[in-house]
Order: C-alpha cells, then sequence, then structure tokens
C-alpha cells in the first residue's frame, strides 16, 4: 500500500503540478483537492504548495486562508493530519494561526530566486525524520514575501522547544528573524517553510540536486508504517 | 451637457460631409481616402476607430511588410514547420506527436514610459499569444537592451522593467530561462523590451484565429474592459461625443498577473474538452483586432452586440470599446451547444464570459450599440488590406565612414600586465559582467522541468518526463554589429542564436524574431532594416531553420538619433534527451580544453573595442553559416555521444570571456596555452563567429579529435581545466577570486 498525499489548488497555485510530481517520484499517490471544495477526499497529508494565491492580493495567503478547503485542513490539522505548507503554503498557514509568526516583504524589496543553502534544525518532524538533524541542504527559494517574523516571546519558544525546522546559511535571502526558514507546530505535523524541496527531486532539473526528496519519503515512511 | 447623437451606418451614410478627426488618430489623408473609397461612405467614428488603429504601424506592418515577405518566400524546406507566419504564433514539431510554439515581441514604447506596467503587460501579451494558439506556456525569456549603465535614468528604467517582468512571469508561473541585458548609450530614450514565450502542446491540439460555423457564439472572456490602453480613441470620444468627459486616459495598460493565471488555467480546460472552434487573445486594438482578425479568417462574417462587453467603466463610448487594449482578456468561438460548458469551466475559475455576438453567413462585420448599427464593413478590409508603403531607402552617408575607422589598428596591449588588466576590465564591464543581481528576480524553477537557465548559453526545458525529450531556446542581437554592417549583423545574431542552442546538445529548428530599428520615415533606418531582414532571410535558408513568426518594432528613435539597429533573433531547438544537455561551467579538473573553429584578427564592434577604447567601427567578423552548421552537428554529437563535459560558445568578450565564465560557473579554473600562429590578444580577445570552446574528459580525446578530423572541423587544444586561477602561459594568471569579484559586482554596484 502507499499514500495518498493532498495538493491544493487555489486560484493563483503554481506548484501544484510540481508538488504532485515530487509525491510520485518519492512513490506515494499524489491527489488534487480543489480550493472551493471542503472535502480532503480521505488523503492521509496535505501539501499546501508554492504561488501566489488569489493573487497574493491583501497580503500574501490572507485571502486563501478563509476558502472553504482550508476550513477543512485547519480543523483535521489540528486533529493530527499532516500539514506541509512551501512558500505560499507556509504563508497560508500562519495567516491560518497553524504556525506562528508572518511574513514580511523580503528586506532588500526584491524577488529573489536561487539555491539557497539550510541546515535542517529538526529531523523529528512528520516530514523531516529521513534527514538528519544538523543536515546541510541545498533548497531552491524563490519569493518576494519571505522575511518571518514572530515576536520575541514566540521566537524564545520556537527556539527553546526545538521548532525551529530549518535555518538559512551563509545567507539570509530576505531578512528573516533568527535566520529561520522554516517552523514546526509543538506536534511535528505541520511543517512551513520558504525554500521548494518539490523543486529539488530530480538530479537533471532546476539546481540538478535531490536534497528536496526527503521531505516527500519522510511523510510516506511515517504514513506506510503507521 | 448634450450629446451629440449616436453615429450610426445609417447616420454615416445620410451626413457624408461630417469631418472626422482621421488625423489626430494617426491615419494619413490619402488612407483616410481609401476608408471611404472601401465603403463608400464616410466611416462612423467606430469604424474609424477601426480602421486607425488596425492600420497603425505595429497591427499592419505597413512599412516592414513589403520586406517581410521574404521570410516567406526565401523559407527552406522544412518539415518541421506546422503552422508559419501570421497566426499568433508559429508552430513547430518537435517529434513524438509534441509541438512547440514560441514567438518574441517588443514592448519598448510602453517601457520607457511605466517601466513597471510596461515590461509586465508585454510578458502578458506574448504569452496570451501562446494560449491562443492551443499551448500550455512552459517558459519565458527577456531580451532587454538599456541605455549607457552609468546614466541615471538607467537606474529608473531597469530596475522597473526588471521588477515587472518578475511581478508578472513569477505570478504566472512561468519560468524565465534566457535572454539578455545589454548597455549602450544610443538605448538611452528607448530601452529595448523584448519579451519572448515558448508553448507545448500535442500535434491535435492546435488551435487558429478564425470564426467559422454561422451560429457559433463569440465569447469574450477574463477580465472587464476599461479605459486603459487607449491612445487616439479619447481624441474621438471627447470630441464626437462628449466634451465634458476626461480626455487623457493612461496610454500604458496595467497588468494582472492573477487574472491571466486564471485565463491560461481556464482556456486550457476549454481546449481539453474540445469546447473552442477558434481564439484570438486580445492585445494591440483590443476588440477592434480579435473581431476582425477571427471574422476575416473565417468562413463568414460576425454580428457583435458591443453592449454585453462588461466594463469597468461605464461611462466608455463604443468607439473606446473598440479599441480599449484593457489586459487579461480573450475571444473565443464555440459551438452553441457548448456554451454552456464554455461558461462553466470560466465560472469554476471565477473569470468572466459573455456572449458577445455570433457568427454569420454574411461576409460583414456588424457591430451595435443601443440597437442600432454602428459598424459594417468587411472584416478583410480593416485585418489584412491595410496600407503597404514602398518607403525609401537609401546607405547612409557615414556609413563608409564608420567602416573606414578599423578597429583593428587600435592600439593593442604590449605586455601580459596590460593583457591581465584588460581581462579584468573586460569582465566587470557592464556588458560582459555576471546578470545574476536581476536574472534572480525571476522564477527559474516552477514547473519542474527546467533543465538549463541564464547563464547557460541556451535555456532548455524538459516536456516529456518519461522520455526526456526537450526543447532549448536562445535570443542573440547585436546592434554594434548591425550597425557596422546591418546584412551581416542580422546574420550575426542568427549564427549566435544557432550556436548557443547546438551548444547545449540541441538541434536548432526555427526562428522568431524581433526586429527593433529607429523611424521608418529615414531613408537611412530603412536600408538598415531591409538589409537586415535580407541578411536574417538568406541566413535562415542558408541553415534551413525557417522564421514562424516574430515582431518589429519601428520609431525606437528620439528626434534624430536612432537607437543602433537591432535585430534580435530567437532558436529554438530540441533535444532528444535532456539528460544529454551540455552546461556552460567546467566540470571537473584535468579535462583539456579545445577550441573550435578559426580565429582571426576581428575586432570590428567587439566588446574589446568598446570596453577599452569606446570604439565602435571597421567591419563586423565575417559570417560562414555552413561552418556554423558543422560547428553546431559537432557540439550535437559530442553531446550525445558524452565526448564533452562543458560548451560554450564564443562570441562578444572572445575566448577569454566564455572561459571565465566557464571557469566562474564551475569553481575551477583554467591553464591556457596560445596556440601556434595566434598572437595572446588575438587569441584572448578576437570575435570571431563560428567558435566554441569544449572541455573534453582525457578518455575522449581520441575520439572527440578524429570526429572534428573526419568533419573537417578546426579543433585546437588549448589547455587544461585545472587549479583556482585562470593562467595564460607566459602572460599572466588571474585567481578565481578577483575574477568574481570583478564579474559579479558590477550590476549590484550600478543597481542594488
Amino acid at each position: 500500500m502507499t499514500a495518498r498525499i493532498g495538493v491544493v489548488t487555489f486560484p493563483g497555485s503554481l506548484d501544484d503540478r510540481d508538488t504532485q510530481r515530487a509525491i510520485r517520484v518519492a512513490g506515494a499517490e499524489p491527489v488534487a483537492l480543489w480550493h472551493k471544495d471542503k472535502d480532503l477526499k480521505q488523503v492521509d497529508a496535505v501539501v499546501l504548495c508554492g504561488g501566489f494565491s488569489y493573487g497574493d492580493y491583501l497580503r500574501a495567503g490572507a485571502i486563501a486562508r478563509f476558502s472553504p478547503v482550508m476550513d477543512t485542513v485547519i480543523d483535521q490539522a489540528k486533529a493530527g493530519l499532516p500539514v506541509l505548507g512551501i512558500c505560499n503554503g507556509f504563508q497560508i498557514l500562519t495567516e491560518a494561526h497553524l504556525l506562528p509568526g508572518g511574513m514580511l516583504g523580503n528586506d532588500h524589496l526584491h524577488f529573489i530566486c536561487r539555491d539557497q543553502k539550510l541546515r535542517v534544525e529538526n529531523a523529528d518532524t512528520a516530514w523531516t525524520t529521513d534527514y538528519e538533524a544538523g543536515q546541510e541542504i541545498h533548497i531552491p527559494l524563490k519569493n518576494m514575501d519571505g522575511r518571518y517574523v514572530a515576536d520575541r516571546r514566540t521566537l524564545d519558544e520556537l527556539e527553546a522547544e526545538g521548532r525551529v525546522a530549518f535555518r538559512y546559511l551563509d545567507f539570509n535571502p530576505n531578512g528573516s528573524l533568527n535566520d529561520i526558514a522554516g517552523i514546526t507546530n509543538a506536534a511535528g505535523n505541520v511543517v512551513g517553510l520558504m525554500p521548494h524541496p518539490e523543486h529539488a527531486v530530480e538530479s537533471l532539473i532546476g539546481t540538478g540536486r535531490t536534497d528536496g526528496l526527503p521531505f516527500f519519503t519522510s511523510i510516506l515512511k511515517k504514513l506506510v508504517n503507521a | 451637457m448634450s450629446k451629440t447623437p449616436l453615429d450610426t451606418v445609417d447616420n454615416a451614410a445620410a451626413t457624408p460631409d461630417v469631418e472626422l478627426p482621421w488625423a489626430e488618430l494617426g491615419l494619413k489623408k490619402d488612407e483616410y481616402e481609401r476608408v471611404v473609397e472601401i465603403l463608400g461612405r464616410r466611416p462612423t467614428g467606430a469604424e474609424l476607430a477601426m480602421y486607425s488603429v488596425m492600420w497603425s504601424e505595429h497591427c499592419s506592418y505597413k512599412s516592414s511588410k513589403v520586406h517581410l515577405r521574404q521570410f516567406g518566400e526565401k523559407a527552406p524546406e522544412s518539415d518541421a514547420l506546422l503552422v508559419g507566419i501570421g497566426e499568433n504564433a508559429g508552430v513547430v514539431d518537435v517529434g513524438q506527436g509534441y509541438a512547440v510554439t514560441f514567438k518574441v515581441e517588443s514592448h519598448n514604447h510602453p517601457s520607457y514610459v511605466e517601466p513597471y506596467q510596461g515590461a509586465a503587460t508585454g510578458v502578458g501579451g506574448i504569452v496570451r499569444d501562446i494560449i491562443a494558439m492551443g499551448a500550455r506556456p512552459v517558459a519565458v525569456v527577456d531580451p532587454l537592451r538599456f541605455g549607457a549603465a552609468d546614466h541615471p535614468d538607467t537606474k529608473r528604467v531597469l530596475p522597473g522593467v526588471v521588477a515587472g517582468i518578475g511581478g508578472y512571469g513569477n505570478c504566472l508561473g512561468l519560468p524565465n530561462i534566457g535572454g539578455e541585458v545589454v548597455f549602450d548609450a544610443c538605448y538611452q530614450g528607448n530601452p529595448l523590451v523584448n519579451a519572448g514565450a515558448i508553448g507545448v502542446m500535442r500535434h491535435e491540439d492546435i488551435h487558429l484565429a478564425k470564426a467559422s460555423g454561422a451560429g457559433n457564439k463569440v465569447i469574450l472572456y477574463g477580465a472587464r474592459t476599461g479605459g486603459d490602453g487607449i491612445g487616439g480613441a479619447s481624441i474621438l470620444a471627447s470630441e464626437t461625443f462628449d466634451d465634458a468627459k476626461p480626455s487623457k486616459r493612461p496610454a500604458v495598460q496595467v497588468g494582472d498577473p492573477f487574472q491571466e493565471k486564471l485565463l491560461i488555467e481556464c482556456t486550457l480546460e476549454a481546449f481539453a474538452e474540445k469546447l473552442v472552434v477558434g481564439i484570438q487573445d486580445l492585445g494591440a486594438a483590443g476588440l477592434s483586432c480579435a473581431t476582425s482578425e477571427l471574422a476575416s479568417n473565417g468562413s463568414g462574417g460576425m454580428r457583435v452586440t458591443l453592449d454585453d462587453v462588461p466594463l469597468r467603466d461605464s461611462t466608455l463610448s463604443p468607439e473606446e470599446i473598440l479599441m480599449s487594449e484593457s489586459q487579461e482578456r480573450m475571444c473565443a468561438v464555440v459551438e452553441p451547444d457548448k456554451v454552456d460548458r464554455f461558461l462553466e469551466i470560466c465560472d469554476k475559475w471565477d473569470v468572466i464570459a459573455t456572449v458577445i455576438g455570433e457568427v454569420t453567413d454574411g461576409d460583414r462585420l456588424e457591430i451595435f450599440w443601443h440597437g442600432e448599427k454602428i459598424v459594417d464593413v468587411d472584416p478583410r478590409t480593416v485585418a489584412h488590406e491595410g496600407p503597404t508603403y514602398e518607403r525609401p531607402y537609401a546607405r547612409p552617408s557615414w556609413q563608409d565612414e564608420l567602416q573606414a575607422d578599423d578597429a583593428n589598428k587600435l592600439p593593442r596591449p604590449a605586455t601580459g600586465e596590460e593583457l591581465k588588466d584588460q581581462v579584468l576590465k573586460l569582465v566587470a564591464s557592464p556588458n560582459q559582467a555576471s546578470k545574476r543581481w536581476i536574472t534572480q528576480q525571476y522564477d527559474h524553477f516552477v514547473q519542474g522541468n527546467t533543465v538549463l537557465a541564464q547563464p547557460e548559453d541556451s535555456g532548455m526545458i524538459r516536456i516529456d518526463e518519461a522520455s526526456g525529450l526537450g526543447v532549448a531556446i536562445a535570443t542573440d542581437g547585436n546592434g554594434r554589429y548591425a550597425k557596422l554592417d546591418p546584412y551581416t549583423g542580422a546574420q550575426l545574431a542568427l549564427a549566435e542564436a544557432y550556436r548557443n542552442v547546438a551548444t547545449t546538445g540541441a538541434k536548432p529548428l526555427a526562428v522568431s524574431d524581433c526586429l527593433n530599428f529607429g523611424s521608418p520615415e529615414d531613408p537611412a533606418v530603412m536600408w538598415q532594416f531591409a538589409e537586415a531582414v535580407r541578411g536574417l532571410a538568406d541566413g535562415c535558408k542558408q541553415l534551413g531553420t525557417p522564421v514562424t513568426g516574430g515582431n518589429v518594432s519601428l520609431y525606437n528613435q528620439t528626434g534624430e538619433a536612432a537607437i543602433h539597429p537591432t535585430p534580435v533573433v530567437a532558436v529554438l531547438g530540441v533535444i532528444d534527451d535532456v539528460a544529454r544537455r551540455t552546461p556552460v561551467a567546467f566540470q571537473e579538473e584535468g579535462q583539456l580544453l579545445y577550441l573550435l573553429g578559426d580565429t582571426r584578427e576581428e575586432f570590428g564592434g567587439s566588446a574589446w573595442s568598446q570596453v577599452v577604447h569606446d570604439h565602435l567601427g571597421g567591419l563586423p567578423p565575417k559570417v560562414d553559416l555552413e561552418r556554423e552548421r558543422l560547428l553546431g552537428e559537432i557540439l550535437i554529437s559530442a553531446s550525445r555521444d558524452g565526448m564533452i563535459d562543458s560548451a560554450h560558445d564564443l562570441s562578444d568578450g572572445g575566448l577569454i570571456q566564455a572561459v571565465v565564465e566557464s571557469a566562474l560557473l564551475g569553481g575551477k579554473g583554467a591553464r591556457l596555452v596560445v596556440p601556434d600562429g595566434l598572437d595572446a590578444f588575438t587569441f584572448l580577445f578576437s570575435e570571431s563567429a563560428g567558435r566554441a570552446v569544449v572541455s573534453v574528459p582525457r578518455s575522449e580525446e581520441v575520439r572527440f579529435n578524429d570526429m572534428c578530423g573526419a568533419r573537417g572541423l578546426p579543433a585546437a587544444r588549448i589547455g587544461v581545466v585545472d587549479g583556482d586561477t585562470v593562467e595564460v602561459q607566459g602572460e599572466f594568471s588571474l585567481p578565481l577570486t578577483d575574477l568574481r569579484e570583478a564579474h559579479e559586482g558590477t550590476i549590484p554596484a550600478l543597481l542594488a
């Protein structure tokens, strides 16, 4: 048996097909989910992919958070459904308060697309068990609003509880506090990050590295072994 | 406030003496008289609006089409061409049942006025051309030219253009995989913002812009129509109808990439369900263009009720609605029993869609407003029978003097130390410097099929995951070469783009072009244009790569000063398996460097002459297209058979520029030896065409040499990949760290 992993398409989602491919490459079955549909089709996990949902008008992720599909995602995530938010998906997760903090415009005010070096800080979440803590990886990054911010208490809490999942190394591409690239909730089932692991699953494509594949193999193992 | 009565067809017939503002709308007197002759009466205001915009230079190619015909007349036999010139974009067969459509267009003037929106809507327009052929857009490229890098206005224009391209293209989910950024004072008041796009479909999915089948419905969908992008229409509107309303509307359109993304998805879904008989995007000339082109390419006529067009501004006059260039709109022709399903798909994507008319069995395009007929024309006369000019052209008086000012006689570096200084200066010059600060503002990765992106020689996209089939595209142009000799300059642009595609391992198949020139009313400019078109058409014939479509941008001049003639050429290629692609970066230490082709003393128009001497004169490098073809075949064979691990085309900046780029990208240095028969300066800086530098694993050296020898391609071993310096034996050595600082520091320092 394999796992069924849902990928939500909002109007303006861009990496939905890429994410479905990454799920396939990892050996799981991707399931397309639609923003107007509350039904999650009984998937075992959900990925909120990158893009500009609803044009990112108002604020990145702010409108998507109120879509019908998110009502169900929010309820089920609180009940333990594994959810991964990539880039715009991360922004939606913070807007939905499934993850703390929020995202502002990059400090240099430009869109930035680069092969970004990261350190895996937490290899115990639902989406990171195939990494080792401290492992250094390269994952493509591309965003306009990627500057992670939170109040001091939240930051201290995230750091103290080991909930900073990924940190930028060598170069902070957007001015994120504490070089934070991604975080997890306390339960470890909800993870959000700005870089795009779905763009790093094939050796020929993109930067030519496969450092993003463990996201999808981690969740597959967890679900299949469950 | 009183309104003059609606100018209906009946009214026009009854009031032959009413004066219309044809001159303000850009028509010449004889053009207006021709409209009257065609109609047998004076045109209505709405008809005048349509003729004036469709007969403009931009839409009718009236100055250029007598020359552009050569692309058809000289077109080489090609099995690959599925749809040629004349449709929204050409379509090329790339095998395995796939077809690829691609095109390059200009958005020069708007981008100078309003850099962000001008560039953004340029991307939007070219992408809609691709969708209109039935294809899913898979990549964009952006050849850009600006004034001097250190001119204060460049800092206004360039960041806005780059942010606009990124802001729009990134939001559409299209990887930006190639293009150019060139600086030259000649583009100061006339930046060139060209935009190219590629789309992929199956052969059976090709769609055309034609309205056939009486009773079929015409559906306008996408954004509401507003007052943006109306040029002369506001003159007409304010003079004819209501002089109390604001007459000046923004002439530059405003883009909404989110709306366009929805338009892409709902159009492709409608295509997939085979709901669409004909389709046309709304770009220049808006509804005037879409309705007249759809009707004239089909078998019947068309009746349109303009009242049904969804408006952003309810005060728009019918003339303004016909001329509006509001972005993100398309027009589809759909059979009556499929209309409901089409509207359902639009609703799913929250796209507004409205039936505005239907195909008739007559041959007239009739448009109604408030129940009255305001347009009654033969659509062919609007769309295809515009004026044609045989504009006078003459070789400029200064051409001989320019060519006599020989760059080969400029003072050359005498010592190794001087060579080294000039190398550093070259790789740090704005045109030769790394453009990473610009290209990192574009998404390269989205869609997950990008195999190569800038600064590679060509962008490459995988189109079939199972077989690895891919396409490559390169765009090139060199206004300096073309100024010295437009015929040769156009061929050099073609040769470079062709070579760039072959360098990555792909087989060149077809050409699109964007021809940027000054005013056609200047005989010298017209001569440059005529020569460039002739050169390109001859070149394409010889290389066997047909021109599938393109775009002409004239009037790129401020006062008397025209830009350099700048034909930008895009070459599309195919590769059977993207796993065999060849990158620019050096891969492994110890591999042997080979220089392919002949190096001559050719410095006219060179980067060296510009950077070191601020000089433009002499003759551009010679073109030998048979050699280009041979070089291409060798590069493709070597890639397919695994004989080379890196390859880089030699063009502006010559060999040293190419070696430095390969070294910096690979993080590995090189030791070079000047081959027999060449001096170090010519070896490093000459810009002879038909050359590339490749790295060959030692195990492949014999096989590679044998292949070049057997095919008659000169191949000289010039060194080895090694260390962390670029060293020219007996001359100088430069650490990669110094080269990197010089090469990568320039653009951020000027623009960030």
